[in-house]
């Protein structure tokens, strides 16, 4: 799914009302459906249908994905339910390699006839490409599984819970944020189940079961007699959970300015507290521009963390496969050959991770069947790594993928994506007020808000949602009209102090896009709260 | 999937309607036959065949509505997905904002099909993007691009009586061609209904040639600049003021549209008078379905005309509670521009930037639509009428309603496609001064 198609369905922002019609991306279906999934013997049949029409037609490599992608929505508003909606898309997309060029073709018709005809016609497309081939696909050696199968560490199947309380609960969101001061309350709950299988020439057949989970709200406060208007999103983060998200516990609480979550996700708090800061949005003195310490919390650095660490170390922009639309990258391969890259200061040390429980890249194996690791990629401050697929390893001298390997829908071909990138905490043990403290003139940001970098992720500018004045060790109340601009070396150059491993969270986006056509993956970033010195912030303050 | 006809779509419907037991039913049929080819490092690198379809049964008793799909057209399974959005509708809660679907209507017929864009091959992508990659070859470039064919059916049919059916057609094509030493980077993008009207040749000439020219780009302070912004780059700015001009949105309070104590600015000029924006399905260039989703016409809307607001959308729920028409919002816009070509626009600026292409666009401040971006792929310092040398990249931060009051000069409109929403238009390249930039960028 298109992020803006989820903003048009959640009735979110201007760019929402643009969209014609209510989008259907798959098939809305009854959720006593929702629950069962489709036989294994009967996928690696069709599995099976595929591998052999496209080997018969020559191909040397084929691998099949069967996908039966379940979402459920909630939305409302005020005191109205405006959507429920179930939706499953079912298919089979077949990828080949035949003449040394990959050729890939995707179908809803999914009996033998239709399967055969999709591996045919993936064969048909490869071998018509390959005359414009400068060199054949070269794939890294994988070994097959054989049978085998993973599911995601739920404790609660969302799709389970009955929707009168999902309803419930969200009517109660936005009832407490409107008697909080709040004039308006939209919130959405938005569950996924992809039920994946994947099989290969290889010999590998993969049955997987991954579920994510994302609630959130927007709420907007009026000031009425200057029309001014201020919004404050919700500071949850979109999982890979089950229902248990929602239900927090004391322990997964750090008080501050705010109450943050870790791990599970007290909606109603939430929405309690961001009425009451509204308030103080609507009142905030406008920021004077300059330089200032900034110190960011993990609600707010995992999108910093994407835009500037996850994209440019995605091994297909830097070599040239993303030139055309989302970019390529300032890594360049001899910065990395070079052994001595200074990406940041020392303490920044950044891990690819496909494993992480609750996060939202972990899978048992990659959509070309690898299975999934951790590994480094800025270590020390220094770039020792990129993100790599099985037809990028040999590039950087790797024997095999790091698992990187995702497509979106059956009916989307597999391509290298950005596995979870996350900050490694720092190894002295520090709150967040122990940074503060130390900050004389900075800046304390909570939330993420807009975020724009260029397409060799050099130069990026980010808000967020809420910002707290640092003077001399001590918060000094609320700032507007805040954004920072920095570029990406520059800025983990200036990272100068974190908290421990205690104040570790996760943050995520459900709508990472990259390729074309477009594709949306799923990728969280954890951090602890980090300080970053000297930073430019601007005013973003205007008038029409 | 073959595209279903008329008649077939009709056949289709009728039958499930019949098994309808709800108080109102609505069928909603599309599929869509797509092919794409994709290159990079001068050489193919993705590409595919997808077909898919899907059938949508909306079923309401009173203010309860359910919503259920199927893709198999069996009669027993047309039964089940009827007999399920029942079930679905029965267990709903009522929605307070629920309007009854539309009875018949009339629709006219927009040229969205192309039979030369059906009628696509594997072959004819491969053969559209040896021709680029021979460009990039020949000029010692490295191109990525993407060609795309679409064709597709959308059909829907009430038991109120109204049927709408539409088939379109669409070929995307973009390249942007960077120099091996990664100093310089060119782009183009072309959208069009018909394939046959699509150069491939010409625009990777265009984007060869921007490449080539931007080696070497010198810095310049970020500040206030006049620019030319070629159509791509103009409507990915422009289109996000016309995303915010959803009534509702502006009676509430919280868009540009609105004023304090819930007025809007309908009715006022909000920018310069040379500004005219309207939407027409039935315009050649840029046709698009005579109906939306929820079965609504689409017909010919002015928005802004000489610079005043118009027309706001706004849903069928919204437009009855405030006694206004409901207009939908369209599927592509047209701004009026002149006859001048965008060298003349290029020969009448004494100082000033020419930008090809604008990139990651986010809104910074609803309010005030203030976007920031950074320019991208061709960015090039004009003096004295003409292109003196390439600059390097720029972040900037404006808002196109102060930009639509800025306005220096408009050239001949033509058709491009949004870069970051995907949306069609009929739009001239535009002169614009005091745009503001922020920062400098070392991308390329």
């Amino acid at each position: 799914m298109k992020r803006r198609d989820f903003m048009y369905l959640a009735g979110m922002g201007a760019a929402a009302t643009m969209l014609p019609a209510i989008p259907v991306w798959g098939k809305t279906i009854d959720p006593a459906d929702m629950l069962g999934s489709i036989d294994p013997a009967l996928k690696k049949r069709m599995a099976d249908v595929a591998l052999n029409a496209a080997r018969s037609k020559g191909a040397t490599y084929t691998d099949v994905r069967i996908g039966r992608y379940l979402n459920q929505f909630v939305v409302t508003r005020e005191d109205k339910v405006q959507n429920i909606v179930n939706t499953e898309s079912y298919g089979l997309g077949v990828r080949v390699i035949a003449n040394g060029s990959w050729g890939f073709a995707a179908t809803d018709k999914m009996d033998n006839d239709g399967i055969a005809r999709a591996a045919e016609l993936a064969v048909a497309i490869a071998k018509e490409n390959s005359r414009l081939l400068t060199s054949p696909v070269e794939l890294a050696p994988q070994k097959g599984y054989g049978e085998v199968s993973w599911k995601a560490p739920i404790e609660k199947n969302a799709f389970e819970v009955p929707v009168k309380e999902k309803v419930d609960l969200l009517l109660s969101v936005n009832d407490a944020a409107l008697k909080g001061g709040a004039n308006y309350a939209n919130s959405i709950l938005f569950l996924v189940n992809e039920q994946k299988y994947f099989a290969s020439t290889d010999g590998s057949y993969i049955d997987q079961d991954i579920h994510r989970i994302w609630p959130t709200f927007f709420l907007t406060k009026i000031d009425s007699k200057t029309g001014k208007f201020e919004t404050r999103n919700s500071l949850s983060a979109p999982m890979g959970m089950g229902y248990e998200y929602l239900q927090a516990r004391p322990e997964d609480k750090i008080n501050g300015v705010t109450t943050f979550y870790k791990g599970r996700y007290d909606m109603l708090e939430d929405a309690k507290a961001a009425a009451g800061q509204l308030g103080q949005k609507l009142t905030a003195k406008s920021v004077e521009p300059g330089k200032y310490d900034l110190i960011l919390d993990p609600s707010h650095l995992w999108l910093t963390i994407h835009e500037s660490v996850g994209h440019p170390t995605e091994l297909d922009r830097v070599l040239g496969y993303e030139a055309n639309f989302a970019g390529t990258s300032f890594l360049t391969l001899d910065k990395w050959e070079s052994k001595k890259f200074n990406f940041g200061s020392k303490i920044v040390n950044l891990f690819g991770d496909k494993t992480q429980k609750g996060s939202l890249g972990a899978v048992g194996y990659d959509d070309e069947g690898v299975k999934t690791k951790n590994w480094d990629i800025i270590k020390d401050g220094t770039l020792v790594n990129y993100q790599a697929i099985r037809d990028q390893a040999h590039i950087i001298g790797l024997n095999e993928s790091q698992g990187c390997c995702y497509a979106d829908n059956w009916s989307s071909v597999q391509f290298q994506r950005m596995p979870n990138v996350s900050l490694k905490p720092g190894t002295q043990k520090k709150s967040i007020d122990d940074l503060i403290k130390n900050v004389q003139k900075g800046i304390y940001i909570v939330g993420d808000g807009s975020f724009s970098i260029d397409q060799q992720r050099y130069n990026f500018q980010f808000g967020g949602q809420l910002y707290y004045e640092i003077k001399d060790g001590k918060i000094a109340g609320m700032l507007k009209d805040v954004a920072y601009q920095a570029n990406t070396q520059e800025f983990w150059n200036a990272c100068t102090d974190m908290c421990d491993e205690s104040d570790y969270r996760l943050g995520g986006s459900f709508f990472d896009g990259k390729g074309q056509p477009s594709q949306s993956s799923s990728v969280s970033h954890g951090s602890s709260t980090t300080r970053f010195n000297g930073i430019n912030v601007i005013n973003t303050g205007r008038k029409i | 999937m073959p595209i279903l006809s008329k008649e077939q779509t009709q056949a289709l419907m009728q039958k499930v309607l019949s098994y309808s037991k709800a108080d109102e039913c609505e069928v909603n049929l599309n599929g869509s036959d797509n092919g794409n080819i994709r290159y990079a490092r001068n050489s193919v690198s993705t590409s595919g065949g997808i077909s898919q379809n899907s059938l949508v049964v909306s079923s309401a008793f009173g203010k309860k509505l359910g919503v259920a799909t199927i893709n198999e057209f069996d009669d027993e399974s047309l039964k089940k997905v009827v007999a399920r959005s029942e079930e679905l509708a029965r267990l709903a809660p009522e929605n307070p904002e629920y309007v009854p679907f539309m009875g018949p209507q009339t629709y006219k017929e927009s040229p969205t099909f192309v039979q030369s864009t059906a009628a696509m091959t594997p072959k004819d992508r491969a053969d559209a993007v040896a021709e680029s990659l021979k460009i990039s070859k020949d000029n010692k470039l490295t191109a990525a691009g993407f060609l795309e064919n679409s064709t597709g059916y959308a059909a829907m049919m009430n038991s109120k009586g109204l049927f709408a059916y539409n088939t379109a057609t669409n070929v995307n094509f973009n390249v942007t061609l960077r120099t091996d030493d990664g100093k310089g980077s060119g782009y183009a993008t072309k959208a069009f209904n018909d394939f046959s009207q699509l150069d491939v040749k010409s625009a990777t000439k265009t984007a060869a040639d921007k490449a080539t020219r931007s080696v070497t780009a010198k810095a310049i302070e970020p500040g206030k600049y006049t620019v030319i912004l070629e159509p791509a780059a103009a409507l990915v700015l422009l289109e996000n003021m016309f995303f915010g001009m959803d009534a509702r949105q502006a009676d509430e309070g919280r868009s540009f549209m609105s004023k304090p104590g819930g007025a809007t600015k309908l009715g006022e000029k909000l920018v310069d008078e040379r500004v005219n924006i309207y939407s027409d399905p039935f315009n050649a260039q840029v046709p698009t379905s005579t109906w939306s989703g929820d079965g609504r016409s689409q017909e010919k809307v002015q928005w802004i005309d000489k610079g005043v607001i118009k027309n706001l959308y706004a849903s069928r729920y919204w437009a009855q509670k405030k006694g206004i028409k409901a207009i939908p919002s369209p599927d592509a816009i047209i701004m009026e521009g002149t006859n001048s070509s965008l060298e003349e626009m290029i020969k009448s600026t004494e100082k000033g930037i020419l930008v090809t292409r604008l990139w990651y666009i986010r809104t910074v401040d609803p309010q005030t639509v203030l976007l920031t971006g950074l320019t991208r792929d061709g960015t090039f310092y004009i003096e004295n009428g003409q292109i003196k040398f390439p600059i390097k990249n720029f972040r900037f931060n404006e808002s196109p309603v102060i930009m639509l009051n800025n306005l220096e000069a408009l050239g001949k409109p033509e058709r491009t496609v949004s870069g970051e929403s995907g949306l069609n238009a009929l739009i001239p390249p535009m002169k614009i001064r005091d745009f503001t930039f922020s920062s400098l960028s070392d991308a390329v």
